[in-house]
């Protein structure tokens, strides 16, 4: 009991002055900081891993398939025993197909969603459909690539009978829905950004509220409009499940949207699934479609960041 | 200055009333566009497996005979997974988080951690299985592991928990951190003892969602090299696994008609083990969460 006595006569000055004395305190206020430095750097390390993971693989490919050959040859035909060729035009192909099918879907359903939110539906409606655009965001893209297969495509069937059972529409409208609540909830944003002063004194004009949302929502947040469109591009872009489960693995470099295609995650995939020895011209082959994938994502991402940058309305 | 024609603005009145409904209308229906996809999604799925969710299913391992087809081990390699997942992802995420928002000065390097963890999260989840590929399962030889896995997909979910966390403690304010000075405390004292517990709640709900979209990833696992058909119950983090999402994957993909059912069932169970994570989100969020 002798301490707590001590401890009791000191002052509060004191007690602080000894706690400032302790060695261990003052290491661990100077070490903290280090410590969550480095855990912070692991975000950059896994950056840096990718590319580096990518580069490496990818150079060991092109001393095995020339460059050229995979830049511009419009036959992909890993698999050939004859001759295998390694033209990166026909995966490129089966995802622009997709993503422009998904853009086509996604984008005025997605930009009405966000029109309709922000200026016309009550706070009542919003409480209610916002959570289910969450949801929509929230299924997992197997679920999704499930649908496509077994549901949307028959349904295609009966209106398009030439439409084959893997086929490009089929993931494309699936993309497109899943790529929905993206520009919804993010041109919805953009717009409810855009101060209602402006909008008040479109209507005190006597604009209507179509016209309100049409010409003055729309042109001052387009911005962030145009940036989620780009980031939902670049997701439709990167997408595997849905393309791998619904969209066959037959790349062709042609623009028919009702037969097999191949995108470059559906070969990744592909590769993945089948027995690819390690050290085979096709193991390495992923690394340098992967690398493509993610150069085009990466594009996208930029896009994005310049337009809503560069764009920007200030306010 | 030329003055407003009455008539003309009367006559171009009723077309631009009739034009404001008509597109509200047309907005209405494209709102439920959206609405109607979840419902038939949702409709398909659960009238086509739920004759397949039956005690069995729970308790068997994969077959190639539809009937026998369970997703037991898928079930539990999950839960392994999640059990990698949740402390690596929300240690570095938090860390991380604390550090961007208590530590970091406005510089150069700063900077390029910021704008790293944005890019970070546009990185397709494929591009991760070939980091994973590469580091984890041949680099690091922890071959297709649970280990492997959950490290992959820790970093996947980084850049999600990075930014709902660094939100969370941002939304604690600054009056809290200026009492614990006041007090004496230190800046170490302050975030350990009264940020992060008030910053707690936001944290679990980010992190939580964030952990959802892990269990729900695929593209990951595929690449990795997971393998389908297991046989039996991984008994530590470096056995061989199945996720849910693998199996189900390796269901759909079969030509058998009776295997469609029981990949419907396998997305009932995904879908329920998401919804259930996602309510502990919901109610942490409006149980816990202080306004200010």
């Amino acid at each position: 009991m002798a301490s707590t006595e001590q401890s009791a006569k000191m002052s509060v000055q004191e007690m602080i002055a000894k706690q400032k004395g302790r060695k261990g305190k003052k290491w661990l206020e100077k070490s903290i900081p280090i410590i969550l430095f480095i855990i912070a750097s692991i975000s950059v390390l896994t950056t840096f891993g990718i590319v580096f993971t990518l580069i490496f693989e990818t150079v060991e490919f092109f001393q095995r398939v020339s460059f050229f050959d995979f830049l511009l040859g419009t036959e992909w035909l890993p698999f050939s025993n004859k001759e295998p060729l390694y033209g990166i035009l026909p995966l490129i192909a089966g995802t622009l197909k997709v993503t422009a099918i998904a853009v086509v879907v996604a984008v005025p359903f997605g930009l009405a969603s966000a029109v309709y939110l922000s200026e016309y539906a009550s706070d009542n409606t919003r409480r209610i459909i916002k959570p289910i655009l969450e949801v929509l965001a929230g299924v997992p893209t197997i679920v999704y690539g499930f649908f496509a297969l077994t549901f949307v495509t028959p349904l295609l069937q009966q209106f398009i009978p030439e439409l084959k059972i893997f086929n490009a529409l089929s993931p494309g409208i699936v993309v497109g829905i899943m790529i929905l609540p993206m520009i919804a909830s993010l041109s919805e944003d953009a717009m409810t950004s855009v101060p209602n002063s402006i909008r008040d004194g479109a209507l005190a004009l006597g604009a209507t509220k179509l016209e309100v949302a049409v010409k003055v929502v729309l042109p001052a947040a387009l911005s962030g409009i145009m940036a989620s469109i780009v980031l939902a591009v670049s997701r439709a872009i990167g997408e595997t499940m849905i393309v791998s489960l619904a969209g066959g693995s037959t790349p062709r470099f042609d623009l028919d949207m009702t037969d097999s295609i191949q995108t470059m995650t559906a070969y990744i995939v592909q590769v993945s699934t089948g027995d690819a020895g390690f050290g085979t011209t096709i193991y390495y082959s992923i690394y340098a479609v992967g690398f493509t994938l993610f150069l085009f994502t990466l594009l996208m991402n930029w896009l994005a960041h310049v337009i809503s940058k560069r764009f920007r309305e200030e306010y | 200055m030329r003055h407003i024609n009455h008539g003309s603005v009367v006559k171009r009145m009723g077309i631009r009333m009739v034009l404001n409904k008509t597109f509200k209308a047309i907005f209405f229906i494209a709102t439920l566009f959206a609405l109607l996809a979840l419902g038939i999604l949702f409709y398909r799925i659960i009238s086509q497996g739920i004759g397949f969710i039956s005690i069995d299913f729970f308790m068997n391992f994969g077959s190639r005979i539809p009937e026998n087809a369970g997703i037991k081990a898928a079930l539990v390699g999950s839960l392994w997974m999640m059990a990698v997942i949740a402390p690596v992802s929300l240690l570095l995420g938090v860390g991380s988080a604390i550090y961007l928002e208590e530590y970091a000065k406005k510089n150069k390097v700063n900077d390029f951690i910021r704008m790293n963890i944005a890019n970070l999260a546009g990185v397709p989840s494929v591009v991760f299985g070939l980091l994973g590929l590469t580091i984890f399962v041949r680099a690091l030889s922890l071959g297709n592991s649970i280990l492997a896995a959950g490290f992959t997909m820790s970093l996947l979910i980084l850049p999600v928990i990075i930014v709902a966390s660094q939100e969370a403690i941002r939304a604690v304010p600054k009056e809290l951190r200026e009492a614990s000075y006041g007090m004496g405390a230190t800046k170490w004292q302050t975030i350990a003892k009264v940020v992060l517990p008030s910053a707690i709640p936001g944290i679990l709900t980010g992190g939580i969602l964030a952990l959802s979209r892990a269990i729900g990833e695929t593209a990951p696992l595929v690449v990795i090299g997971i393998p389908v058909i297991i046989q039996f119950l991984p008994d530590n983090l470096l056995s061989q696994f199945t996720a849910l999402p693998m199996q189900i994957f390796d269901w759909a993909k079969r030509p058998q008609e009776a295997f469609q059912s029981v990949a419907a069932a396998g997305i009932i169970v995904l879908m329920m083990f998401l919804l259930i994570m996602n309510s502990i989100a919901v109610i942490i969020r409006n149980k816990f969460q202080k306004r200010y």
